[in-house]
């Protein structure tokens, strides 16, 4: 599967206050959409970085 | 002497030996979960091969050729199964390229190995038995990839002799198969954790960059041998699987049917999907910023912080006139990125001013559509 597009999303941290990435937006072509916590054991965060490190996909930052 | 007449006395001590059961394990001896394909939370009608799960629960299904195919549920089944999993080619690929491949493959988790002790010299021999069934008959080959420290893949050639006739086949695989030491070494070991162990494999056609030796471990890409028919050069070809089981020692015992509360429950492990309808109520909500915010009971321990999708017409049902708004962007939030084993997920939506109102208390995600009626589903993904 394809990845169509990779965004942050964020939510304000309930302790410190403060606003940070929580998880990322993944969309297939075709539209299949996940969101993906940033967790190195999550499968779909894995083949995002992979394709960050391999310079085929950018991750757009948060609205 | 008549069997009916042969009680535990007149069977002799020395004649059933500890050596002789000890690798046998008795119970949960398939280190395949859903093995008898009995577990379909994503779909059961054909679905296009994606390099990923599909249909089947803990099966995915490779595919980078210039065909296509699909996999769905079948009743074409050998003795004593419900369901087999059928892949059938849609486009046809009459020559493989290189780099290209089509396989189906389950990842087994790291922590559920520890027994074949890879990566010392007490390493165990494993017995893969499965049935099949194709119209293309020929050589075909199944391949273990090893992933931690180095990675390890040794293939192994089968054939499918008779067309359209399911048929029994058992594999053995040493740990020095074709004289190899790399199990048996340091760098043969699997870590004692929640990722990848091992990948079992089914190949319906390799390209040559891929080709290996057949029963024989290397540390390079070899998933297949160039024996290995092409199953994507007809529209015709059929491929089914069931009764797959990967267990510890020498020989290929009888397959381990388990209940479907039993291997439902493997499978949720790595996926959980809950379909709801019309006014189902799946969870409970609270008001946490301008977020609606959701504690959403899991039936198993998950693997790993899971992935979350939604399916449409998902609403918050904020007060107790029964009011809805909707809800979009769940995902599981404020766990560890280690947090593993957990049996309930906290789940945020997007932000929604009136689900977070003051006046306005987020009760819990309901399903809904206008027209009377909808079925939807929240599906969490921890799969390897």
């Amino acid at each position: 599967m394809s990845i169509k597009s990779a965004q942050y999303k964020s939510d304000t941290n309930l302790v410190s206050k403060k606003t940070e990435n929580t998880h990322i937006e993944l969309i297939y072509e075709g539209g299949e959409k996940w969101q993906v916590p940033l967790s190195e054991n999550n499968r779909h965060y894995a083949e995002i970085q992979r394709q960050v490190s391999a310079g085929t996909l950018t991750i757009e930052d948060a609205d | 002497m008549a069997l009916s007449t042969i009680g535990t006395n007149q069977i002799a001590s020395e004649a059933v030996t500890v050596p002789k059961v000890a690798d046998q394990v008795l119970s949960s001896k398939n280190l395949i979960i859903n093995g008898d394909m009995q577990c379909w939370q994503r779909a059961t009608a054909a679905t296009a091969a994606n390099n990923s799960y599909a249909t089947v629960d803990r099966w995915a299904f490779g595919e980078s050729t210039d065909g296509a195919y699909t996999s769905e549920q079948s009743t074409d089944t050998p003795t004593g199964t419900g369901f087999s999993v059928k892949a059938q080619v849609t486009t046809a690929d009459t020559s493989i390229a290189a780099a290209q491949f089509a396989y189906i493959y389950q990842e087994i988790e790291a922590q559920n190995l520890q027994p074949l002790q890879y990566g010392t010299s007490s390493a165990k021999t494993l017995t893969l038995s499965f049935w099949v069934k194709s119209n293309k008959t020929g050589t075909y080959t199944i391949n273990l990839v090893k992933r931690d420290s180095t990675a390890y893949l040794i293939p192994v050639e089968y054939t499918i002799s008779s067309a359209n006739t399911w048929e029994k086949k058992t594999i053995t695989i040493t740990p020095t198969a074709g004289s190899t030491s790399l199990i048996t070494a340091s760098a043969g070991a699997i870590a004692n954790d929640n990722g990848h162990g091992i990948q079992l494999g089914f190949g319906l056609a390799w390209g040559s960059d891929y080709h290996g030796t057949s029963n024989t471990w290397s540390a390079s890409s070899h998933y297949g041998t160039s024996n290995q028919v092409n199953w994507m050069d007809s529209t015709s070809n059929n491929f089914y699987l069931s009764q797959v089981q990967l267990e510890v020692g020498d020989t290929a015992t009888p397959f381990e049917h388990r209940s479907f509360g039993d291997e439902l429950a493997r499978c949720q492990r790595y996926l959980y999907r809950r379909d709801f309808n019309i006014y189902d109520v799946v969870c409970q909500g609270a008001a946490l910023g301008n977020k609606g915010s959701y504690c959403l009971h899991l039936p198993v321990s998950m693997r790993a912080k899971p992935s979350c999708s939604q399916g449409s017409g998902i609403y918050c049902w904020y007060n107790q006139a029964g009011s809805i708004t909707t809800q979009t962007g769940l995902a599981v939030s404020y766990m560890g990125n280690n947090d593993t084993n957990m049996t309930q997920a906290f789940i945020r939506a997007d932000d929604n001013s009136t689900a977070a109102s003051a006046t306005n208390y987020p009760l819990g995600l309901t399903s809904y559509n206008s027209s009377g009626s909808n079925s939807t589903f929240i599906q969490l993904d921890a799969e390897l």
